[in-house]
């Protein structure tokens, strides 16, 4: 336990914690705008920023490389909303284009810069595949900064964030400045990103930006509990997933956090009230058996009135049967009806309704004439 | 050139153009991001079958390649189904999942492995004419040449058996689907034929070049034509321009050959997105100021007829008065009463009075009767 707990530990978990809060509460907006890939755009194309800045400082501290690397990755961004604005070419192709074109560009920069004899760069797996271990105190303390400076922003535009969410036009003719909004926005979501690549890498940032809020959307239908969930399940992961790739010896810690992230989407679409799969398959069975009762109840309501209502009087499960052709059994309906005092036997093989049942049937028709009343 | 420069330039070309076909038909049906996703998921199908065979030259590490990318399309399928996740999110879920994965497996079992995943991610076409194929000792050439070569065949032979279908389920899928083609058959198939292609160029060039032969040639080439076929050769031009073009600037620059085809390609795509004709940003720029003009010197002829014969003509009717009326600047109503008089609807008396000219009267009564 002691080695779990060691000071390196603590301060790969913290960072790890911060990045996939803000990235988490942060995607929240991406998911809910449908750009849930602006993440895998966005941290390829800081590539080639990051490159040039090391070559036009020749810098080897993160941040005037984070800086570089943010600056690219916005200016990739501001490319992908010029050509979905203006040309028939759609976000995804932008962004796919962006991506692969400044990576591209990244590389050869790379390439170029290794073939001078000062080249000490670190190498590109680092910037590929992240690199938890290496976080320093240092820079968790300026994860915090960020985090702190992003939070603020959320909360100081929170409303104009929520229009530009779910209603942008509404935004336009209220004359907000959407435009600068949405770069606001996106420009967080870089800043995010780009902390992020040294710890997790390219791949994996994207997946902390989509799969915490993915997860949070299914536990509920407001915008605040879903942006703090989605913070909230972004710094479980990362704290778990740092946490169990000390435990275990060759467990890269950037993937496992993205394994867990996954594996908190899987749990929130099933089992999520409500939205989650199994909420869903409850809700239709139990949709199917009140229409199977309501059926039978009708059947029986329909044999009854062919007959004189007076005398007391039951008829057989077979021609109950016979009424509802095509479907199951009724005696197991049937069953249920009695024990919910909708139908009771009469004698040993008949059945009839009781006044209850009878009940519920008028009331029925009666909603079924009003409503019928009301097409008119 | 020698023979190694020349291959490798055939194996970019064959490999541009085996993208750029199923290319056209992701960027036209929004799924443009697919294809990042499949060459990405890549990585864990290649080390998957890497435990199964136990050899990195199989063939089949390939086709497991392949299976993985079609098991990407079908868990995103999956999930989108549910309603619960919206696609794009479906996509940014499932594969840095299954990528995970794979970067897991290859760490775990780093020693008994040599998988270099910079390579399988990067690629190198430097290195392509050193993997040959060879029977009985006689040298058939680069492996990358046959397989770019059969694989863009492939594509063509189905591009050409199911053209029809293609269109339509691209185009209306609801039509489609009414006259029997079964969209879903066509998304797989489409799928299944990324797969393979990305699978095939990304282990010549790596899998983000596949990305930009995938979708800069198709993006470009739509801005360019409203028809499909012509929208496919366009497409598959550009590619093989890119690719040549990025192995000169590759050559020159002693950079990255994949890295300089993608940023050439980028360069094409921008330069398409400015000039193209009629959709390009300078041409829409141009149009909307000659609509503008147009529309103004309507306005101005209109203006003109109002006061004509009045007595207040003499004071309305100058370029100074216009700014007054018509909330003009300066400089903008000269331009529009150069542009008028250049178009016969004004002119000028050499006192600086505007007058309508004939054309000008029966064109601004037109548009008042209108």
């Amino acid at each position: 336990m002691l080695s779990l707990l060691n000071h390196t530990t603590v301060t790969i978990a913290l960072g790890a914690a911060i990045l996939g809060a803000v990235s988490g509460s942060l995607g929240s907006f991406a998911v809910l705008r449908r750009q849930s890939l602006v993440g895998d755009a966005i941290s390829h194309a800081a590539l080639p920023g990051l490159v040039a800045a090391y070559i036009l400082t020749g810098a080897k501290s993160s941040l005037v490389l984070l800086t570089g690397a943010a600056v690219a990755g916005l200016l990739g961004m501001l490319i992908v909303m010029l050509i979905s604005n203006t040309s028939r070419v759609k976000f995804d192709s932008a962004l796919g284009l962006v991506l692969s074109v400044f990576f591209g560009l990244g590389l050869v920069l790379l390439t170029w810069i290794q073939k001078k004899p000062e080249a000490a760069m670190a190498g590109l797996d680092r910037f590929l595949f992240g690199q938890a271990a290496a976080l320093l105190r240092r820079d968790v303390w300026m994860f915090a900064c960020v985090a702190a400076v992003v939070f603020s922003l959320l909360a100081a535009f929170w409303k104009e964030f929520k229009i530009l969410a779910f209603d942008r036009d509404y935004g336009v003719s209220l004359g907000m400045p959407m435009r600068s909004l949405d770069i606001i926005l996106t420009g967080l979501v870089t800043v995010a990103i780009v902390l992020g690549l040294q710890t997790v890498g390219v791949v994996l940032m994207s997946a902390m930006i989509v799969a915490p809020a993915a997860a949070a959307r299914q536990w509920t239908n407001r915008l605040g509990r879903m942006v703090l969930l989605a913070g909230l399940f972004g710094a479980g992961s990362g704290v778990a997933g740092a946490v169990a790739s000390t435990a275990i010896q060759r467990l890269p810690t950037g993937p496992t956090i993205v394994l867990i992230a996954g594996f908190v989407v899987l749990v929130s679409v099933t089992a999520a009230p409500r939205r989650g799969l199994i909420a869903e398959a409850l809700r239709r069975r139990h949709n199917r058996q009140k229409l199977r009762l309501d059926a039978v109840l009708c059947d029986l309501f329909e044999l009854e009135s062919q007959h004189e209502l007076a005398t007391p009087h039951g008829h057989t499960a077979q021609a109950i049967q016979a009424m509802s052709f095509g479907e199951g059994p009724v005696d197991k309906t049937l069953a249920e009806l009695e024990s919910r005092d909708l139908a009771a036997r009469f004698g040993s093989e008949r059945w009839t309704l009781t006044g209850k049942g009878r009940q519920r049937v008028e009331r029925m028709i009666h909603k079924l004439e009003s409503g019928n009343r009301h097409e008119e | 050139m020698t023979r190694s420069q020349i291959e490798i330039q055939a194996i970019a070309a064959l490999a541009a153009a085996a993208c750029a076909l199923p290319g056209v038909f992701l960027v036209l049906r929004r799924m443009s991001l697919m294809c990042d996703a499949i060459s990405h998921v890549v990585l864990l199908g290649i080390v998957v079958m890497f435990f199964v065979v136990g050899d990195l030259s199989s063939p089949l590490l390939t086709v497991g390649a392949a299976i993985t990318g079609v098991l990407t399309v079908v868990l995103v399928e999956a999930l989108t189904r549910t309603n619960l996740v919206k696609r794009d999110a479906a996509i940014g879920i499932v594969f840095p999942l299954l990528f995970s994965l794979g970067v897991i497996l290859v760490s775990r079992h780093a020693g008994d492995v040599h998988l270099d995943t910079d390579a399988v991610l990067l690629g190198e076409l430097a290195w392509a004419p050193f993997n040959r194929v060879s029977i009985n000792g006689h040298d058939l050439g680069p492996r990358g040449l046959w397989s770019m070569g059969a694989v863009l065949v492939v594509n063509i032979a189905l591009l050409l058996a199911f053209y029809k279908e293609l269109k339509l389920a691209t185009f209306d899928a609801g039509l489609a689907a009414s006259l029997g083609l079964a969209p879903a058959v066509v998304h797989y198939g489409l799928m299944t034929v990324v797969s393979i292609t990305a699978v095939e160029a990304f282990d010549v060039a790596g899998s983000i070049l596949v990305v930009a032969l995938m979708i800069a040639p198709a993006a470009a080439a739509w801005l360019v034509t409203d028809r499909l076929d012509h929208m496919l050769y366009v497409a598959v031009a550009m590619g093989v321009v890119g690719a040549l073009g990025g192995y000169w600037a590759a050559h020159w620059m002693d950079a990255s050959i994949a890295g300089c085809i993608a940023t050439v390609l980028g360069l094409l795509f921008g330069i398409t997105f400015l000039l193209a004709p009629s959709r390009g940003l300078v041409s829409l720029a141009w149009r909307r100021r000659q609509q503008k003009l147009s529309f103004a010197g309507t306005m101005l002829t209109i203006h003109l007829l109002h006061h004509e014969d009045m007595p207040e003509a003499e004071k309305e009717n100058r370029i100074a008065h216009l700014g007054e009326h018509l909330r003009w600047g300066d400089h903008f109503a000269m331009t529009v009463v150069r542009n008028a008089e250049r178009e016969g609807l004004v002119s000028r008396s050499d006192d600086g009075k505007l007058n309508l000219t004939s054309d000008g009267r029966s064109h601004a009564l037109e548009v008042v009767a209108q």
